[in-house]
């Protein structure tokens, strides 16, 4: 019973921080990304094991963030989250690049029991971790986590990105909707506004249903962290990238793990 | 014999200068099957540098039968190479350029140098693109590379396989 609990709590985590430990795909899966006019999508959103089939669990929208070109905030619309997946709408009313992401941000605790040294975990934001944390606990171990989980969608002519500067983040320097097979696209991944040299980004294209090699790529960054990407086919790409540092600012953290995953749609 | 001279010279002032041109000629293959759409079209001219000189004609979907407002140019983006070397940047419908799709058949755009479709061309080498996308259907793209000025009367094609058919381009100089 304690075991499942768990093993409950740790899925839960894995779950709403991202591929932690690697064992699933989270991501948003947008009806197009390249658009004529302003027009209506809609995004699924999911934590699955094959890119991009529902299989696993939905992944929650509570931390959902959608960014217009003018960098205004736009309010997601008919948001539901089933057994197997979240989807929403969205209202994409101005020309320009929309940054759909999904912003989890947290924390994660593990210590020894003060009277029988059974090993517990919690989780929680930044603010409140430390309240979880019984008195008395020993060997208190505390990670703060930040996971983006990212697609983009473009009206018209494209419109730069604006980085956060927090986290770890992809600046595309090839617009999102001038992918195309066959041709070169470069990206920069950043970490807290600063560029990330020497980082592995991982890339698969999606319908791995459909074969048997996963035949993913993996890509270092170079010194100004930037990598680049020539398509070899058409279709739905999932990108992904993890790091670890000590930028942490939660007390008795020691570790922060940011992860990154973004879905790109490469046309023909 | 004083007034004969005068109209002479003033005929002479009035008449038209003949400016360069192109003409292309594309044909629209007639393709049997349950749901048939014209095929949006877009015929443009590249640099080297995949910058557009000129976009010589837009056929989609201009009147909307009776949709949303603008309806018809939700597909222009599926001349995915001509929406993103231009067609993105441009606002429809634009006069002398954009105009209702074609049916099955034979068809002429014409350019002259110096209008809305083919400003003045600096010499070089070019390339003419058409470019086709049918609803319920598939998409091509055929090229023809041209060099500009043309010293004479310049004739090429080329084909597609099946969204368009032949694409024949005349050079007037």
């Amino acid at each position: 019973m304690k075991k499942t609990l768990a093993c409950t709590a740790l899925s839960l985590a894995l779950g709403t921080f991202g591929s932690l430990a690697a064992a699933h795909n989270v991501w948003l899966m947008p009806s197009s990304t390249v658009l004529s006019k302003a027009d209506w999508i809609t995004v699924d959103a999911a934590v699955s094991n094959d890119l991009f089939f529902f299989n696993h669990r939905p992944l929650a929208l509570e931390n959902l963030t959608v960014v217009a070109p003018d960098g205004s905030a736009l309010a997601p619309e008919n948001a539901a989250t089933g057994k197997l997946r979240s989807v929403f709408d969205l209202n994409l009313t101005q020309t320009g690049t929309y940054r759909i992401a999904v912003l989890n941000q947290g924390a994660f605790a593990r210590w020894k029991e003060a009277g029988d040294g059974q090993v517990k975990r919690a989780r929680g934001s930044v603010e409140d971790i430390a309240s979880k944390i019984p008195a008395g606990a020993t060997d208190v171990e505390v990670t703060e986590s930040i996971g983006r989980i990212e697609t983009f969608a473009t009206v018209g002519k494209p419109s730069a990105i604006k980085a956060t500067g927090k986290g770890l983040e992809l600046l595309p320097r090839t617009s999102p909707a001038d992918l195309v097979q066959g041709e070169k696209a470069t990206f920069a991944m950043h970490v807290d506004g600063k560029p990330a040299a020497g980082m592995a980004v991982n890339i698969t294209r999606g319908d791995t249903r459909y074969r048997d090699q996963l035949a993913e790529v993996t890509v270092k960054t170079d010194a100004k962290g930037e990598f680049s990407v020539t398509w070899p086919q058409a279709g739905m790409y999932w990108l992904e990238a993890s790091t670890r540092d000590n930028k942490t600012s939660v007390p008795n953290a020691k570790e922060r793990r940011l992860t990154y995953t973004a879905t790109l749609e490469v046309l023909p | 014999m004083h007034l004969r001279y005068s109209l002479a010279l003033v005929s002479m002032m009035g008449a038209p200068a003949f400016a360069a041109g192109l003409s292309v000629s594309v044909e629209v293959p007639r393709i049997d099957t349950a749901e048939y759409h014209r095929p949006y079209l877009a015929a443009w001219v590249e640099r080297p540098d995949q910058s557009v000189a000129g976009t010589l004609a837009v056929w989609y979907d201009v009147k909307n039968k009776g949709n949303a407002e603008g309806e018809g140019t939700k597909w222009l983006k599926d001349l995915r190479q001509w929406w993103r070397r231009v067609g993105r940047e441009l606002s429809m419908p634009i006069d002398g350029v954009s105009s209702a799709t074609r049916p099955a058949g034979q068809h002429t755009i014409q350019a002259t140098e110096g209008s809305v479709q083919l400003p003045k061309l600096a010499p070089g080498a070019y390339t003419l693109y058409v470019e086709a996308a049918r609803e319920v259907g598939g998409r091509e793209i055929v090229s023809l590379p041209f060099q500009w000025p043309p010293t004479q009367a310049a004739k090429s094609q080329a084909a597609g396989k099946s969204e368009l058919g032949t694409v024949a381009l005349e050079l007037k100089p």
